[in-house]
């Protein structure tokens, strides 16, 4: 979706501000969101393209608005109601409905070590080769889907060569929306930073975005 | 406020303690397992990870290598805590080129080798800015790059991850792994920083 997460590119967003000395969670709040979310997607109702589109989801001027873990705890609401472990009305109330059944067995302390370690692997074996080919020129298609998609806007219509080929991986436009994984060749492609913004950028200058195969067509 | 969230407090502290007991109560959430989660990334898990796999890259030309052809198979040789099978690729500066890393479209950022990421890199002007004008941000965090300097700027838009391996500073020749891995920090792994021997660690 053209939504206000695709910040590439975008002005007026004001400085960057280094924090020294910076805790790893500033509220304890944030630190309980963080887990929340680990431990109820360690369930597996859901995936994490999902979880990235929950996020998309969120108004733009609320989007704009929030902290990071702000976001996150929408995110996390939103995939909580959509997948069925929780309703609205548990939510708004903060009290289980008793018509409704308790779940699963959930996260324990003893499982927590392999799950940080099992950060995912999203590549997948496919039949046939990469369309594409190391230092192949391609151009980026120009889609504007309403779904989920890892195609940020700024790429789209430019060309660029492909700098590595990163094996088939999970297609986050279906898997965001739990149409199946559709894994797919994954590429590095280099576009010059002219390429992208024009003449009053250096020359020298390069950005390397990772797209998928249906994002690109020959050059 | 969206009408159909009137009735809940917007405080996030309320708010999440009342979905973690919510949580808990239907039996989705184990507190334990909370617990074991934030002090795993609290305390566990960070920058020390990837400072131990960029000062073995320094000290070992043939783990270097393989670094750089492979670094998901070379990071599991060194054996740190919340390690696991990780798509991660390493980025080599040299005198001719500087790396940088950003997620334009959300935070992603490679968690085993540098914990979790700071609020800059999660931020919108960080995202907006980082690969439209590089150069500009770099100087924001107060690091010019010579105009015979190219710079690339990789944006996370897969489960790919990155890494920068920075250059390894002058004056460090006789140090071993952990004296080298104390001078590399969080932002030299990102690509906002070079490694010196003066700088504190962040």
């Amino acid at each position: 979706m053209n939504g206000v997460h695709d910040m590439g590119g975008m002005h007026g967003m004001g400085p960057i501000v280094p924090e020294s000395e910076e805790p790893v969670f500033h509220e304890p709040w944030e630190a309980r969101v963080f887990a929340l979310y680990r431990a109820t997607s360690s369930l597996g109702r859901w995936n994490i393209d999902a979880a990235r589109h929950a996020r998309e989801r969120i108004p733009p001027a609320d989007y704009l608005r929030m902290s990071y873990y702000e976001k996150w705890l929408a995110g996390l609401i939103t995939m909580l109601e959509e997948s069925g472990l929780v309703t609205r009305a548990e939510v708004e109330n903060g009290r289980r409905a008793p018509e409704i059944p308790k779940a699963i067995p959930p996260l324990r302390a003893e499982q927590v070590a392999a799950l940080v370690a099992e950060r995912g692997w999203f590549e997948r074996p496919v039949n046939g080769l990469p369309r594409f080919a190391v230092g192949e020129a391609v151009r980026v298609k120009k889609i504007n889907q309403t779904g989920h998609t890892r195609l940020p806007r700024y790429a789209r219509g430019n060309v660029g060569v492909v700098d590595r080929v990163h094996g088939a991986h999970v297609f986050p436009d279906s898997n965001a929306h739990f149409r199946g994984e559709s894994p797919q060749y994954l590429y590095s492609v280099r576009f010059s930073a002219r390429e992208l913004w024009g003449e009053s950028a250096s020359s020298r200058d390069a950005v390397y975005i990772d797209l998928w195969e249906d994002y690109l067509e020959p050059a | 406020m969206d009408h159909d969230h009137q009735e809940l407090p917007s405080d996030p502290a309320l708010r999440v303690m009342a979905l973690e007991s919510l949580l808990v109560e239907k039996g989705l959430v184990d507190p334990a397992a909370l617990e074991e989660l934030i002090d795993t990334y609290e305390h566990k898990v960070g920058p020390r990870n990837g400072a131990r796999v960029v000062a073995r890259a320094w000290l070992d030309p043939a783990f270097k290598q393989r670094l750089l052809a492979d670094a998901s198979s070379a990071v599991a040789e060194l054996g740190y805590v919340g390690q696991g099978r990780e798509h991660l690729v390493v980025l080599e500066n040299t005198p001719e080129r500087h790396n940088l890393v950003v997620c334009t479209l959300c935070s992603c950022y490679p968690w085993p080798v540098l914990g979790l990421p700071p609020v800059w890199y999660k931020s919108s002007p960080y995202r907006s800015r980082a690969v439209i004008d590089p150069r500009g941000v770099l100087r924001e965090f107060g690091l010019e790059i010579g105009e015979n300097v190219e710079i690339r700027v990789w944006d996370s838009t897969s489960e790919m991850r990155y890494l920068v391996l920075p250059e390894r500073p002058a004056g460090t020749e006789g140090m071993n792994e952990d004296e080298l891995a104390e001078l590399v920090t969080r932002d030299a792994m990102i690509g906002t920083a070079k490694v010196t021997l003066e700088e504190t660690p962040r």
